[in-house]
Order: structure tokens, then C-alpha cells, then sequence
């Protein structure tokens, strides 16, 4: 049985275990239709061309957990920003850890989307966001709100702001030998509030997992909203993520994503910009070695005047890995005075490296500023020498220079634990010390 | 100290250098000028290591070893520092954590420990004093959106913090103004001893009012046509090149 058939039948076990009379439920059964329709995306849809799922499918994932698993705090605590207090939303092969966590409901919801999919307080914002700005029509999208079950639940009413930071965390504990994982989001930051959100998904054995993520976010008026996924994963783990954001006017949404590791990771994120004087931001540094691949799609959807769009995405690619970076923005007729900027910079280190890199622009307004450019290259001779003539050895003068070409990006990162955590993997991922505390 | 013997090199097959004989001893400043594309900066590039130049015949010899196989980190760590007609921009890594990371490479390399932290900040704070830099320029990242001014007086700052046995200043005095001019010649000045030298690239007289040469040398063609005492810069500076390609010519 391959893995499409598998999910489909898997379907009818899970709807043993949910309430099969909730509204939502009927969300979930169009859904498992759309994607038994559609099933996995192939290299002919353009937009899997460089990405390919055919080996992902010949797995024998396990759907359900079996049982329970319990992991120590003292175990996995490197992978917290455990320097800084933070709320924290911690699973364990998709099972939510009470004891690894610490959500709260003192003025804002800090929990579990289980709770919000059952419990009667919740229904109404349920009924208004859930599943509204995920794409209905995209089958892997499908295939995860077919499954939503589990996952964070944020609710930050008008006017308030988190005391620190939510850290979303998925552990996945090799208990099984094959786990695909499915966790659904839903973010909802209300008018003039504020939140900061970290987001981390890690194996913690060899064994195979495969997770497809569905996230909703929606910025109201005046929101402001830090997203920070950090994908530094074993190289046997898989990720899809599919982020969907919503913005009202003036709010503004900065996400970074950096990519350290992990087998396959495939970054969908779309952005909806659904009013005026929105700021959208999308940044990225990317350092990958061995097979490693990732696929950044962004889409920035210009529907209202006088907004703006900033993506910066850094690659540097070592030995056989492959990035792909794929932009696309869209400026609909009457959004005028729309600034749209995008970057793209890699460099590559390895003859057998790879990087596809694609802008994408379908602009229908005239009024616009749009600026893309991308480029490929090797590092700098020049500069290399320069470093080396102070008496740094190449090995660390490459380091340093591949460090300065992706630190512009984390100028933007607003929590200082994070960046140095950041800047720590970068060195680590370079392979060097650098002789001080970036 | 220096010796270098009919050094000939080359980029992509094409000569620059075609025998170049020098010998710089300890406490001496040289000069070397010449018209442009004569070889000056490939001269400097060469000396400090650079692998795009080939070096086909000849030797460059530090102390009486050659330096043929040692990288550019090596030479450095050995006492030549380069002080760059541009410098590169470092983004994200400041002044201070550069030479941080500088010296303790040296350090390391001659089976030192790292300089202690405080030892380290009164170097920084002595140095910068010296060319007059302040403090909020060190903790900007390394000739990102310096002035042609602020890069060169970084270049000296550098020097002076890693206290090289041959300096080469490769065009320092090219955009600098009068007032820049006179704190990086005064920067070697002060850090000039018997102990060391220095090599003086430059294409005007200028920068040699200030750091008083012992020898001038003309570069032409990839060969030194014409050595004397401090002089002929002067004499050049009056006549040009040009008599000196009709020279050669004859």
C-alpha cells in the first residue's frame, strides 16, 4: 500500500477519535476528498519541479503513534531558547507534554489547538478562522486539515502583548520506527497586539519522520507579529510547511526561517496582504551540507494600495545539497503604490551543489516599485585574501566571510537569546570557531 | 630582513614581474613608485602571498628562509602585513572582534595562548589612540560604509595591532585627505623602529614628505629601473615618468 492509500484509509480510523458532528468535521471530509483527488504533488506541477516526494512515499509511515512517549527536560533543553523565559506549546510525536510545557489563559490563549477544535468557548473564533485562509485546493494543505487534530492554539485579544515569547516545539522520539506527523496552527493576533512566536521541529533519533505542517496566522489591524522557524533537523527528517497569513491594515509581519538541516524541508509560505499600509517581511539564511534539500516558495499577494513586501533570502550549499528558492509575487490591478522587493543570494561551495533560484512576478497594477534580483556565486577571492593576509587561516577566513554575507538577516531578529543562538548554529554549521561571541 | 631575487610573476600567463631584485634590511623604509600598471601592486601582492600570481622564477626570502610555500596567514604570522589599496568590507563582524580573531591566529600559530581579554582592550585602546580613532568606530563592522579616509586609517590601526616586522603600504595615500594623510604617516612614523621596515608603494611624491624614505626605487615594466636616496622622488615628482620610459628606451 503506498502512502496516499495508507492516509485515506487511515482516514476512517481517526474519525473514530474525533467528534465526527463538529462543524469542523466537515472541513476535514472535503478536505481528504480534495487531497484523494489531487494526491501527492509530482515533479509535472511546476511547482514541485525541483522537489521531489517519490522517495518520502515509498516509506511505511506510521500515521498514529502507538503509545505515549516521555522525554526529560534535561535531555532536550539545548533545543529551547532555555536562556529567556518563554510560554511553551511542546509536543512529543504529536502528542501534547503538559510537563515540557507552560501555556496559559491569563488574558491571552497560549494552548492547544485540541482545546479550540472541542471546546464549546472557542467555537466562535473557530468558526471564523479555521481553515479560512489555508488553501483549500492544494492537496498537502488538504491532506494536514484533513488530519488537524493537534497543534498550537494563540489567541492574543485587541490591545495585548504576551508577557515573552511562545515556543512551539515538536520532538519526535524514534518510538516508532516510521512517524508522519501533522500538526495544524492557528494564530490569531488581534488589533493593535503583539507576539512573538518560535518555532522548532527535531527529531531526536534516526529514525524516518515525515511532518506536513498547516499554519494560520491572522494580523489584524496595527498587529505586530515575529514568526522565527528554526530548521536545523536530523537527516532523516522531512518537513513540509505550509504557513498562510492573513494581514489587515497597517499590521506588520516579519517570519525568518533558517535552515541548517534536516532531509527534505519544503518552506510554502503565503502571505495575503487584505488591506493598506501592510509591511510584510520574509527572511532566510540557509546552510545546508551532505544531501540536503530545501525549497523556499513564497508568495506575497498584493491585494490592497500602499503596501509593501521585503524578502531577503541567503543560501550558502556544501557538498551534494540542493536549494531551491522561488519567489513570486503578485500586484493585483488596484494595489498602487505597492513596494515589493526580493533577494536572493547563494553561494555555492561544492561542485556538487546545487541551487534553483526563481523569481516569479505578476504585477497588474502600474503604480508600483518592484525590485528582485538573485545571484550565484563563489566567495570572494579577493576578500579571502585580505583575511588571510591578516594571519586568519583560510579555513576560518572562509567561515568568516560566508558568516558576513548571511548576517544582514538577522539584523531584523528581535530576541537577543535567539540571534546568538542563531549566530552560535551558523558558526557550528561552518564548521569553525571564530574566536569570539558573535 | 627582505630579499627578493629576480622575482618574476605572472596572472594567466602574462608577465608582471620580470626580475625584480630588492633587499630591505631592519630599520630601513623604501619606496617604490612607478607609473600605473607598472607592476607596484602585484609587487605587494606577490610578497604577501597572493595565489593568483604565479611565480615562475626567483624567490622572495623573509629572514633568510623563502617563502615560496607558505600561504598568505603564514607569511602573516611570520611578521608581513599588507595594508590593502582597498580594503574589503566584513559585514556583521566589528573592528574589534576582527582583530580579536586576528591576533589570536597569530598567537596560536606561534603556540601561544589567547591574549587575555584585558590585555587585549588596552592594546585596542593604545593603537586607536595612536591614529586617533574613536571607539564607537570599533564596534562597526569592518569597512562597512567607511570613507576612503576611515578605511585607510583602519588599515594602519591594524598594522599597529599586529606589529609586523615588514610593512607594505600599498597606496595608502590614495583618498585621503591632508588632515588623514598626516595621522596615518605619523601612525608608521610611530611605529617604525630598528627592529623593523617598511615598504612604501606609492604613485606621488606626497606620502613620502611625511614617511621619509631611505631608499627610493622606480618600478617600470615589472623591473626596477632606477634606485637612489629619497631624491629621486623628488626629482620625479618634478619630471614624471615619462623621461624615464625615453631612458629605457634608449
Amino acid at each position: 500500500m503506498d502512502l496516499k492509500e495508507k492516509l485515506i484509509s487511515s482516514f476512517m480510523a481517526f474519525e473514530n477519535n474525533v467528534d465526527v458532528d463538529h462543524p469542523v468535521h466537515d472541513i476535514r471530509s472535503s478536505a481528504i476528498k480534495n487531497f484523494e483527488e489531487k494526491g501527492f504533488p509530482t515533479k509535472k506541477n511546476e511547482a514541485w519541479k525541483y522537489t521531489s516526494l517519490n522517495s518520502l512515499q515509498k516509506v511505511d509511515f506510521s500515521i498514529f503513534p502507538k503509545e505515549e512517549n516521555t522525554i526529560e527536560y534535561k535531555d532536550v533543553k539545548k533545543y529551547f531558547i532555555h536562556e529567556i523565559d518563554t510560554y511553551k506549546i511542546v509536543f512529543i510525536d504529536g502528542i501534547y507534554s503538559s510537563y515540557l510545557s507552560e501555556t496559559t489563559h491569563d488574558g491571552v490563549d497560549i494552548c492547544l489547538m485540541s482545546s479550540a477544535l472541542t471546546k464549546p468557548m472557542y467555537k466562535a473564533v473557530i468558526d471564523v478562522y479555521f481553515n479560512k485562509i489555508a488553501a483549500k485546493d492544494e492537496s498537502l494543505t488538504s491532506l494536514n486539515t484533513a488530519f488537524s487534530r493537534e497543534g498550537a492554539y494563540i489567541y492574543i485579544p485587541k490591545n495585548k502583548m504576551p508577557k515573552k515569547p511562545v515556543e512551539i516545539l515538536h520532538f519526535a522520539t524514534g518510538n516508532e520506527a516510521t512517524l508522519m506527523l501533522q500538526p495544524r496552527n492557528l494564530i490569531i493576533v488581534e488589533e493593535n497586539a503583539e507576539l512573538q512566536v518560535i518555532e522548532r521541529h527535531q527529531s531526536l533519533t534516526s529514525n524516518e519522520v515525515l511532518t506536513n505542517s498547516v499554519t494560520e496566522i491572522f494580523a489584524a489591524k496595527n498587529a505586530i507579529i515575529d514568526f522565527y522557524k528554526v530548521q536545523n533537523n536530523v537527516s532523516t527528517a522531512s518537513m513540509i510547511d505550509n504557513t498562510y497569513i492573513d494581514q489587515k491594515d497597517k499590521s506588520v509581519v516579519k517570519l525568518h526561517t533558517f535552515s541548517f538541516g534536516g532531509k527534505l524541508t519544503r518552506n510554502n509560505l503565503n502571505f495575503y496582504q487584505n488591506g493598506e499600509y501592510i509591511d510584510s517581511t520574509m527572511k532566510g539564511v540557509t546552510i545546508l551540507g551532505e544531501k540536503q534539500h530545501v525549497d523556499h516558495h513564497t508568495l506575497v499577494h498584493h491585494i490592497q494600495p500602499n503596501c509593501e513586501s521585503h524578502q531577503d533570502y541567503k543560501g550558502i550549499y556544501g557538498e551534494q545539497s540542493t536549494g531551491v528558492f522561488n519567489g513570486k509575487i503578485i500586484v493585483d490591478k488596484i494595489a498602487q503604490k505597492t513596494n515589493a522587493f526580493q533577494k536572493n543570494n547563494n553561494v555555492l561551495i561544492s561542485d556538487k551543489a546545487t541551487i534553483n533560484s526563481k523569481p516569479q512576478l505578476e504585477i497588474f497594477a502600474d503604480d508600483v516599485k518592484c525590485s528582485h534580483g538573485c545571484t550565484i556565486g563563489q566567495l570572494d577571492e579577493d576578500a579571502l585574501f585580505y583575511l588571510q593576509s591578516r594571519g586568519i587561516p583560510e579555513k576560518e577566513a572562509r567561515a568568516l566571510l560566508m558568516y558576513a554575507f548571511a548576517n544582514n538577516v538577522l539584523e531584523s531578529v528581535r530576541i537577543p537569546e535567539l540571534k546568538a543562538r542563531i549566530n552560535k548554529l551558523i558558526a557550528k554549521k561552518l564548521g569553525v570557531n571564530l574566536g569570539f561571541d558573535i | 630582513m627582505l630579499k627578493i631575487n629576480d622575482l618574476h610573476a605572472s596572472v594567466d600567463d602574462k608577465e608582471i614581474l620580470r626580475g625584480i631584485n630588492l633587499t630591505v634590511n631592519a630599520g630601513e623604509v623604501h619606496a617604490i613608485m612607478g607609473p600605473n600598471g607598472s607592476g607596484k601592486s602585484t609587487l605587494a601582492s606577490v610578497i604577501a602571498g597572493k595565489e593568483e600570481f604565479e611565480v615562475t622564477k626567483g624567490s622572495v626570502e623573509l629572514d633568510g628562509e623563502d617563502l615560496e610555500d607558505d600561504a598568505p596567514e603564514e607569511r602573516a604570522h611570520k611578521g608581513i602585513f599588507l595594508s590593502f589599496q582597498y580594503p574589503v568590507e566584513i559585514p556583521g563582524v566589528s573592528v574589534t572582534n576582527f582583530m580579536k580573531t586576528a591576533i589570536n591566529e597569530s598567537r596560536k600559530a606561534r603556540g601561544l595562548e589567547d591574549m587575555p581579554a584585558n590585555e587585549m582592550l588596552k592594546l585596542i585602546r593604545e593603537k586607536s589612540e595612536l591614529l586617533e580613532i574613536d571607539r564607537k568606530f570599533l564596534s562597526r563592522s569592518l569597512n562597512e560604509g567607511f570613507s576612503g579616509g576611515e578605511k585607510k586609517r583602519n588599515e594602519i590601526f591594524q598594522m599597529a595591532m599586529l606589529e609586523p616586522k615588514l610593512a607594505i603600504l600599498d597606496e595608502t595615500d590614495s583618498g585621503l585627505d591632508i588632515d588623514a594623510l598626516r595621522i596615518v604617516a605619523n601612525g608608521v612614523n610611530k611605529l617604525k623602529s630598528k627592529d623593523n621596515a617598511v615598504i612604501v608603494i606609492t604613485h606621488y611624491q606626497r606620502l613620502l614628505e611625511h614617511i621619509v624614505p631611505d631608499f627610493v626605487h622606480v618600478l617600470h615594466n615589472g623591473k626596477i629601473v632606477k634606485s637612489g636616496g629619497k631624491e629621486l622622488a623628488h626629482e620625479l615628482e618634478e619630471k614624471g615618468y615619462d623621461w624615464l620610459k625615453q631612458e629605457q628606451a634608449v
